[in-house]
């Protein structure tokens, strides 16, 4: 089944888009919500790479251009969900998602 | 090989209960992808992963625990209420994903070169075409740094 080459990076980026997903809905922890967060915009990463290598325009470097911007703002937004997680730290005493709940605090 | 890596360290690094340690996991998950980036002929792909994620997203990760991890409130559960539907839902998540994969017929046919992209077409690219979203991630990227600074200072009569 596993006949075209692109398929076993699809699977694996499924695979970490769904351990990421099941990090941000099952863990109490802020910070380990925002690392499933981060594995999901990875799964993405790859499924560009992926298509460009074995697309029918790899000597276009649209999808790494698109990889390199993913990157960057994935930077940026690791910054500040977690300064957002600090602030939520100072504010509650715990990084608990399921403890702040409600916005004016 | 490196998939199993990457997708075992991953795993760890959700389910892993000290947090030091899933920081680690995901660092080492980051550079597996790195790998499987260099594999798939991406050089600056996987060499900008290995400086953004591995170099400075695992250790602000690692700073944020280390800042927010009182010693007193570990223990008790890790996991957030209705975990069980969480896991439910992520595992149906996967076998749609699966599905879809396997049964797709609008994959890209197999055979293609592999492509020859260097770091200096990267930079020309840059340059000309992708001029206008650089100047754009720029200004994200200051407005990101200008609001994590004030976002994380102290509240103003706290304490």
């Amino acid at each position: 089944m596993l006949t075209n080459p692109v398929l076993p990076y699809l699977l694996l980026s499924a695979l970490l888009f769904t351990i990421g997903f099941a990090a941000v809905v099952i863990r109490r922890n802020a910070i380990v919500v925002l690392i499933g967060i981060e594995l999901m915009l990875n799964a993405a990463n790859l499924n560009f790479i992926a298509f460009w290598r074995f697309g029918p325009h790899p000597e276009a470097a649209s999808g790494l251009m698109f990889v390199i911007f993913s990157i960057a703002v994935a930077a940026a937004e690791a910054a500040v969900g977690l300064a957002l997680v600090i602030s939520i730290y100072r504010h509650y005493r715990t990084a608990n998602v399921d403890a702040a709940n409600s916005l004016k605090g | 090989m490196t998939a199993l890596l990457t997708a075992g360290s991953a795993l760890a690094a959700i389910s892993l209960r000290n947090l030091v340690h899933c920081a680690l996991a995901l660092a080492l998950s980051f550079l597996g992808l790195a790998v499987i980036y260099l594999e798939l002929h991406a050089q600056f792909a996987g060499f900008a992963q290995v400086l953004v994620y591995v170099g400075a997203v695992a250790i602000l990760v690692l700073f944020a625990i280390l800042l927010t991890t009182t010693p007193e409130r570990e223990g008790g559960s890790r996991l957030a209420s209705g975990w069980l539907a969480g896991i439910v839902s992520a595992t149906a998540l996967f076998v749609v994903f699966g599905g879809i994969l396997l049964s797709s017929r609008a994959l890209p046919a197999p055979g293609g070169t592999a492509p020859a992209v260097t770091v200096k077409q990267i930079g020309q690219e840059l340059m000309t075409l992708y001029i206008l979203p650089l100047q754009v991630i720029g200004l994200l990227l200051t407005a990101a740094l200008i609001g994590a600074v004030i976002i994380s200072m102290r509240e103003r009569g706290a304490r």
